[in-house]
């Protein structure tokens, strides 16, 4: 009985074991991506192999305009829920013209961030993966690799500089869409006219306010696009494996953003 | 061995052993391939000569041997050092592997423009004649999807041959063709060495196809190379597994009744 303990004793502590190994290899393979997409897109030249402007901003154009749409839908959305919620809120206290501070900050903190956030996750990180994996499954990344061409340079960096000009830039969007929604419901709501609204917004923020949404915007463009790389490149197994890389980026981009989220929130609010 | 003291050697394996896991894949590999030579690597599946090839380009890092390719030690090469060598390497992949993403045109143009600073005028007349080489004349505005199997091999032939490298690498040329264009793709093969002075090494299981482009023949077994030689030799030889691979005789092992019963058994 004793060594049957034993054994289901030794079994738990073995997987944590392997599950600690698996989770910082995992973490150091982030990190040895992000370094060489860096170094690439800073060093690339020297090698006689530099970052196409051209890649760049053709990622920019998928990753960034054509995402506008949606993009302003959401936060309008978040906007006019958030006006919503605080009236509601606020008339306990019958301070329904306080809205203004709670739209204005809770938008520029964090709902547009966040929401931009997961949106790409699911829009450009699901869409990384997948290329990288089909590439993969198909040998394209062998032939990019056996033509000389260093598959990271070609494929991640001018993905990740894509990514990180546009997510802060669609976060500030995001901002601005998601304000609006707050001022066209507040305006039907309770009345305060609209020009007053935009002359309180601004009064409420201050340039942080904003720079902080941006801080963590920069933030997720890199957990997307390292989480998304190194999924679609670590696929086996055919289609299949595309699928689950696919799901897999989703799920631990997202599950990343907010956890990185809230750690950023606490230490940028001491 | 004459003839490989005569002339320049393009690749030279020295016991190459490769490990998948834990399982040893290619055990103690020695191959020369001479310059402007054609080298079939034939072999059963699971022989390991896909194995070999993806050693041969660099894309996996061995448990212990040297390959020297154009007499360079390719695993102990700088990042700018190996960037040069494959300049000089043309690789067609099975499956083509061409960028899905992009035109025919822009697949065999993406060595040009990575690795040249030629005007778009010059890279468009180079990518044409390569296209014309492997009798695909007019089709560089056409995605990857729209060809068939055959062309799309012919394209990546293409895209391989558009740096005119030293060293060209087929795997499975013919496989999942008809017989018409698997010849044509032979013809292909000889007239790039005669035209070119390519060194050629064929990864293949077709017979027909390697005795007739062969100047000699690797023949793997289980991760072992069983011989290495003339298209005669190979015929003439009197190893059992190679005459079974020839005659496509099925192999009657004799089995071990205590192994079998082990492995069954999951012990």
């Amino acid at each position: 009985m004793s060594e049957f303990i034993n054994h289901r004793l030794l079994n738990v502590v073995e997987k944590i074991g392997i599950l600690t190994l698996k989770f910082v290899e995992g973490v150091g393979y982030y990190f040895a991506l992000l370094v060489e997409s860096v170094v690439w897109i800073i060093a690339g030249p020297f090698y006689k192999q530099p970052v196409r402007i051209s890649s760049v901003f053709s990622q920019m154009m998928t990753i960034g305009i054509a995402a506008c749409p949606i993009v302003f839908i959401l936060s309008f959305s978040i906007g006019v829920m958030l006006a919503i919620q605080m009236i509601y809120n606020l008339k306990t206290f019958g301070a329904e013209s306080q809205v203004v501070v709670g739209v204005a900050l809770s938008v520029t903190r964090e709902f547009a961030p966040l929401i931009t956030g997961i949106l790409i996750a699911g829009r450009t990180g699901s869409a990384l993966a997948a290329k990288l994996g089909t590439m993969q499954v198909t040998q394209e990344i062998d032939a990019l690799r056996v033509m000389g061409i260093n598959p990271i340079r070609y494929l991640v960096s001018p993905a990740l500089l894509a990514m990180l000009i546009m997510v802060p830039t669609l976060t500030f969007f995001s901002d601005i869409a998601g304000l609006l929604g707050g001022a066209l419901y507040t305006s039907i709501e309770i009345g305060l006219s609209f020009s007053a609204y935009i002359d309180r917004t601004i009064a409420a923020l201050v340039v942080g306010d904003v720079m902080q949404g941006l801080f963590k915007s920069f933030v997720f463009a890199l957990i997307i696009t390292l989480v998304g790389a190194s999924n679609g490149f670590s696929v086996t197994g055919g289609a299949e494996g595309v699928g689950k890389a696919t799901t897999r980026s989703v799920v631990l981009s997202i599950s990343f953003i907010v956890i990185a989220d809230m750690i950023f929130t606490y230490f940028l609010n001491r | 061995m004459i003839d490989e003291n005569k002339k320049n050697v393009a690749i030279e394996v020295r016991n190459l052993v490769t490990h998948y896991g834990p399982r040893k894949i290619l055990d103690g590999i020695n191959l020369t391939v001479n310059e402007g030579e054609i080298m079939i690597i034939m072999g059963g599946s699971g022989s390991g000569k896909s194995t070999l090839m993806r050693y041969l380009l660099g894309l996996g890092i061995p448990t212990s041997g040297s390959i020297k390719l154009l007499g360079e030690e390719i695993n102990s090469l700088s990042e700018n050092e190996t960037f040069e060598l494959r300049k000089k390497m043309g690789v067609a992949f099975q499956g083509g592997a061409l960028l899905s993403s992009m035109t025919i045109g822009d697949n065999i143009r993406l060595p040009l423009r990575e690795h040249t600073n030629l005007d778009e005028k010059t890279m468009d007349i180079m990518v044409r004649m390569k296209l014309e080489v492997v009798n695909l004349g007019g089709f560089e505005e056409l995605m990857p999807s729209e060809l068939s199997g055959g062309m799309i091999k012919r394209a990546a032939v293409a895209r391989a041959i558009i740096m005119d490298p030293k060293l060209m690498f087929f795997d499975e040329p013919s496989a999942g063709l008809d017989p018409v264009v698997s010849a044509e793709l032979d013809e292909l093969i000889l007239r790039l060495r005669d035209a070119m002075n390519m060194t050629i090494v064929v990864v293949t299981h077709e017979l027909d196809s390697a005795f007739k482009i062969a100047d000699r023949i690797t023949v793997l077994d289980r991760g072992h190379i069983l011989m290495s030689d003339t298209v005669e030799e190979i015929r003439n030889s009197d190893n059992e597994r190679i005459q079974s691979l020839l005659n496509r005789t099925p192999s009657n092992e004799l089995i071990n009744a205590d192994e079998y019963l082990d492995r069954l058994t999951g012990i």
